[in-house]
């Protein structure tokens, strides 16, 4: 089992990581970090003040116009649009002047009833009392969602270039091939979650909305900078919302989405705009998603202590129970064989081995992240706690993990280990690898600044040999070699 | 001859057994749909236990045990019509005159007599069921008001207005089958397991049942408050019944505005409307099932079930639709399975299987870039699409003849209109031998309407229409009928419609029945996206191809040992560049790439309807996982220059 008692102490106050070159992480002070990074075209930086936030929300705007007195019809119809059936209840109940008193008390009557019976269910499922803006909080990949500039990033599985989905609900598209970076905007394209572009394809990218679902059709060619929101599919389906996490099949061909609300997990057909609901009552939502590199697993973990890993073929899953806490974060081996998991509550990283016929039986524990002091020269440094996210890079070797309540990103290595620092006073919100790194890896770390950063790890890959066909990515092959990772040890195993 | 014994033998052996399960499926499930609907039809509030003891004595009693096995009769009747009247490939009524055709065809007619008689035999069942007021037709009842009145039977309206509302509900449900095709099977892009499928559909299907059952009611109230006196005054004469004057009668506002009747009317026909989509539903998950065909036997005589030689067959639809599913299932999921594909026969080394699983995917994707390239040729001959670029030397090659006019009729400026007035209507003078009415249907000779004798009749009118010579091409002329009413309707929608009223009076008075021709033909304008549609209607075959092919070149970059794809790539991937190209091309026209409005209701699949946006997005995906993978590779690929710029837009990713 790996440990932070293995690693290197922590950068002292004022260095920057750089890169990774010969298994050691290369540092540099602030000042020429920026330097160089300002000179690199995908570095980027976005101020908060720049960003212009939306300063009330939509129905707020109610106050700006007279207050008009409709009849209790149409204020009756009003409120079944806007709030359904609890809405319309409400409405007979206010306004107790106008109707008869017997439908005021009984519908009065019937929405305590209903509301005794939703605080019940909520008591099952304590998520379902949040508003969505926490809940995406709450179940989101970044840390700290609703305080973050930048809200999601995604790298093109594919080509150079990557989406940015910022605090002000818009998303930049930067290619540093190209000069324009259009940016999107959309009626409905609120409280990005997160976004993914499309496999197999250059211009589809996914975006989860608080609402909806949102694929946005970029021409890579075109020079437009705003795209047109009729470039913009809407997928949206009755109670599904907020959606929390989506994940394209790396085939290419489907798109699941899930939302905390909704115990069903969508299926989408995109190009035709029909969903499957897959249901499964247990868990009472689904919040994380994510697709093994081989597709054929997915993983998808639920509010409670309970994660699901599906199979793709016929649609069927496997329950995976924990004892503490909900399953926060997972990735998958490049080559789908092993998931790799963490549990709310506790400091240490599980992995679950597919690949045999039976599937496996239990989850081992591969890493142990629980504090660790190192002494340095500004004083002790206390390291370690929960995980947020974890991050495997398309190549196997590198490791990267988030944790909570820290200010460093740290990455595990198969040789050596080491942490992850910005600048001074930035902290790590979320991370991605490139999916097509010519060189080893590239980490993308977004950080509570708003800036964003690129961090090389220079290396050959051992274990699995490039396939990478001079700027072709070598991402998809399922076909090509199933056995590597199932019977090679993780390293961790390898030391314990 | 031997073709039609494969397929004998494909019906025989597995669509049969699938629909005889999926039939005694939909009877078992029947006895626990007549439990509920019992426990709905005489729930009362106040006496919970004593509703359930009375449910379970009647469900126990004779009459009910009868109208069960009768039920279990109508439904086997409708599994028996769903196996009859099933296809894969919609029929899309390109305009509403070939709506109608449809409707009014003899074939449609024996169906709906069909649910109209089973619609009266399940209502008589449910009459049964609620017991009470509805039980029976007729009752003793003493007419009159003196003393010399004498018992007789008289009428039970509420037992006739229930077996009516049967009867109408069944006979609505036919009508709405034809109209949201109901026929159609969809295949479904996620394979889950039938039971899981099931559990997944039930809930949509008690939604749309009951939502479909509101408005039957809802029209059939109607209906029968202004014609149910007739109804009532046959039944009456021939069973020789009375009207009893004492009792309100139904077909007025009071006696409809009964709660408790529309109550049970509105049960009745939700049962009956559930019963009948459960067996549809069940039906489509059994028939949908994959199958797995073998891709070489060792046997000769199983040679003829093998995969190469299913996926040739032409009939029946549904063979071909399962073999391809299954190819493009075998490329995603099965190593074993296409390692058959690449191998070689034995004496000879020949790659048998290969060959044919490519030459018919590559033909069947051949045959839609064709059907594409025809269709853009017809709708850029008639100018709609291209009227501004090509109007002046279309001027020039179209003087007086009758050419001009139809064109002009076509052409979106309605001045041309006015500039040859005379000759709008030379469509139909040349159609007026025959009979004005036919020149409307004549490009619907494939409607269902037409019949063979009205396709003679139209043949040599359609031989003289100046407008035919201009899509003569060999390939139209050979899959005519589809093309046929596909192509007319969408050289005339989007021009204006040519009013009578626009043209000059004068000319007009010798062509007085055309004013109805002309009706009839602004009827037809009006399914614009409909003709899209039916090009695209049985693209599932070209998705499961497109998908098959680019995994098996996918695989084969690791898994092809004797290099088998190598010779057929280029050809694979000049097919499919070809083919992006057409479908970009017809993406262009404006009815296509507009998305058909979503409508969710009802157990009409709506599948194909998005089945060219699925196409579009299939093929795209397709090149580029064949790029992804052999990357530069490709460029040691033979193709032309065109296709080499092409695919290196690809190797980019700027498509």
């Amino acid at each position: 089992m790996c440990s932070l008692a293995l690693f290197p102490a922590p950068l002292a106050c004022g260095q920057t990581t750089l890169c990774e070159s010969n298994n050691e992480l290369l540092s540099g002070t602030a000042t020429d970090h920026r330097l160089k990074q300002d000179s690199s075209p995908l570095s980027l930086y976005f101020p908060r003040e720049s960003l212009k936030l939306h300063c009330r929300t939509e129905s707020s705007s109610k106050a700006a116009f007279l207050d008009h007195s409709e009849t209790l019809w149409m204020r009756s119809a009003a409120a079944w649009r806007d709030g359904g059936l609890t809405g319309l209840l409400n409405e007979i109940t206010n306004s107790n002047t106008e109707v008869p008193k017997w439908l005021s008390v009984s519908s009065g009557f019937t929405l305590a009833l209903l509301r005794w019976f939703s605080s019940f269910h909520g008591s099952l499922f304590p998520h379902l009392t949040m508003s969505s803006e926490n809940m995406l909080a709450e179940f989101s990949q970044v840390l700290n969602w609703s305080d973050c500039v930048v809200r999601a990033f995604a790298w093109h599985p594919h080509a150079d270039k990557f989406a940015v989905a910022l605090l002000d609900d818009s998303i930049k598209i930067y290619n540093p091939k190209s000069a324009t970076t259009p940016t999107l905007k959309h009626r409905l394209q609120r409280s990005v979650a997160a976004v993914q572009w499309k496999p197999m394809c250059a211009s589809a990218l996914a975006v989860a909305c608080q609402n909806c679902l949102l694929v946005w059709h970029v021409d890579p060619c075109s020079l437009s900078t705003r795209p047109s929101s009729g470039c913009a599919q809407v997928l949206s389906n009755p109670g599904h919302s907020p959606v929390t996490s989506i994940a394209w099949s790396p085939s290419g061909s489907l798109l699941v989405s899930a939302s905390p609300m909704d115990t069903a997990m969508m299926v989408w057909d995109v190009a035709s705009e029909s969903c499957v609901p897959l249901q499964r009552v247990g868990g009472g939502g689904v919040t994380f998603l994510s697709w093994s590199p081989d597709s054929s697993h997915v993983l998808a973990s639920t509010p409670s202590a309970l994660f699901r890993v599906w199979e793709t073929r016929t649609w069927t899953c496997e329950r995976w129970p924990c004892v503490k806490g909900r399953c926060q974060s997972g990735c998958w081996s490049p080559d789908g064989s092993r998931l790799l998991f963490t549990v709310q509550g506790e400091m240490v990283i599980y992995v679950l081995t597919f690949g045999d016929t039976p599937g496996p039986q239990a989850a081992a524990v591969v890493a142990d992240l629980s504090e660790t002091t190192f002494n340095t020269a500004d004083g002790d440094i206390i390291v370690g706690g929960e995980i947020h996210s974890l991050s495997w890079d398309p190549t196997g070797e590198r490791l990267a993990v988030l944790l909570e309540g820290f200010t460093e990103c740290f990455v595990r290595f198969s040789v050596s280990s080491g942490f992850v620092q910005g600048e001074p006073g930035a902290e790590p919100r979320m991370m991605q690898f490139h999916p097509n790194f010519q060189h080893g890896a590239l980490l993308t770390v977004c950080w509570s600044s708003g800036r964003i950063t690129h961090v090389p790890f220079y290396f050959l890959g051992a274990g699995v040999p490039h396939f990478g066909l001079s700027g072709s990515p070598s991402l998809p092959r399922p076909q090509e070699r199933p056995a590597d990772f199932a019977n090679q040890s993780l390293f961790t195993e390898l030391i314990s | 001859m031997f073709s039609t014994e494969q397929s004998c033998w494909f019906i025989r052996k597995v669509v049969c057994w699938r629909a005889v399960a999926s039939i005694a499926w939909a009877v078992l499930l029947l006895l626990p749909i007549t439990a509920v609907f019992v426990i709905l039809s005489r729930f009362s509030l106040l006496h919970p236990i004593q509703t359930f003891s009375e449910c379970l004595s009647f469900l126990t009693c004779a009459s009910a045990i009868f109208s069960l096995i009768l039920m279990c009769g109508v439904i086997i009747m409708v599994g028996f019509l769903n196996l009859e009247y099933y296809t894969v490939i919609p029929t899309i009524a390109c305009s509403k005159i070939a709506l109608l055709g449809q409707l009014l065809h003899p074939r449609q007619f024996v169906n709906s007599l069909a649910h109209c008689i089973m619609g009266i035999i399940v209502a008589w069942c449910c009459a049964v069921t609620l017991g009470g007021r509805y039980e029976t037709i007729g009752y003793p009842c003493t007419q009159g008001d003196g003393t010399d009145s004498s018992p007789q039977m008289c009428l039970n309206e509420y037992h006739l207005i229930l077996l009516l509302a049967g009867a109408f509900v069944g006979f609505s449900h036919s009508l709405l089958a034809v109209i949201s095709n109901i026929n159609y099977v969809s295949f479904h892009t996620v394979q889950q397991y039938k039971y899981l499928r099931f559990k997944g559909s039930l809930p949509f299907v008690v939604k749309c049942s009951a939502a479909q059952a509101l408005y039957s009611v809802r029209n059939y109230i109607v209906v029968y408050f202004f014609l149910g006196y007739i109804p009532k005054a046959w039944i009456c004469k021939t069973l020789n019944l009375h009207l009893n004057s004492s009792v309100h009668p139904l077909d007025s506002i009071a006696g409809l505005l009964d709660l408790s009747l529309l109550y049970h009317q509105w049960i009745s026909a939700s049962f009956l409307l559930f019963t009948w989509n459960i067996t549809l539903l069940l039906f489509r998950i059994f028939v949908t099932e994959v199958y797995s065909f073998p891709v070489q036997s060792s046997f000769t005589e199983d040679a003829h079930q093998c995969l190469p030689k299913v996926l040739t067959d032409k009939q029946p639809m549904i063979l071909k639709f399962l073999a391809l599913q299954d190819v493009a299932l075998l490329s995603q999921h099965s190593p074993s399975r296409r390692c058959e594909v690449f191998s070689l026969s034995q004496p000879g080394g020949h790659p048998h299987n290969w060959n044919a699983i490519s030459k018919e995917c590559l033909s069947l994707l051949a045959d839609l870039t064709q059907r594409l390239v025809a269709y853009h040729d017809t709708v850029a001959t008639n100018g709609r699409a291209k009227s501004l670029s090509t109007g002046s030397e279309r001027k020039t090659s179209s003087e007086t003849s009758f050419t001009s006019a139809t064109e002009d009729l076509m052409s979106p400026r309605p001045t041309l209109l006015l500039r040859t007035p005379a000759s709008v209507f030379a469509r139909f003078v040349v159609g007026t031998p025959h009979s004005p009415l036919t020149a409307p249907f004549t490009p619907d000779l494939d409607s269902p309407f037409a019949s063979p004798a009205l396709r003679r009749l139209t043949a040599p009118l359609d031989q003289c229409s100046p407008w035919f010579g201009t899509v003569q091409s060999p390939h139209i002329m050979r899959r005519a009928p589809k093309l046929w009413s596909t192509s007319t309707d969408s050289q005339v929608n989007g021009s204006p419609p040519a009013s009578p009223a626009s043209v000059p009076s004068p000319k007009q008075e010798p062509f007085k029945p055309s004013r109805l021709a002309l009706f009839l033909r602004n009827r037809k304008e009006q399914l614009p996206e409909a003709s899209s549609q039916a090009l695209f209607a049985d693209s599932q075959a070209h998705i499961w191809a497109l998908e098959g092919l680019s995994y098996l070149v996918q695989a084969s970059f690791s898994e092809d040992q004797f290099g088998v794809i190598q010779t057929t790539l280029p050809s694979i991937l000049g097919c499919m560049l070809i083919l992006q190209e057409a479908v970009d091309r017809h993406f262009k026209l404006p009815h296509a790439s507009s998305k058909p409005v979503r409508s969710a209701s009802g157990m009409g699949d709506s599948t194909y309807k998005t089945l060219r946006f699925a196409l579009r997005a299939t093929l795209k995906t397709a090149i580029y996982r064949i790029t992804t993978t052999f990357g530069n590779h490709l460029n040691a690929v033979q193709m032309s220059a065109e296709h080499r710029k092409r695919l290196q837009q690809f190797l980019e990713y700027k498509e």
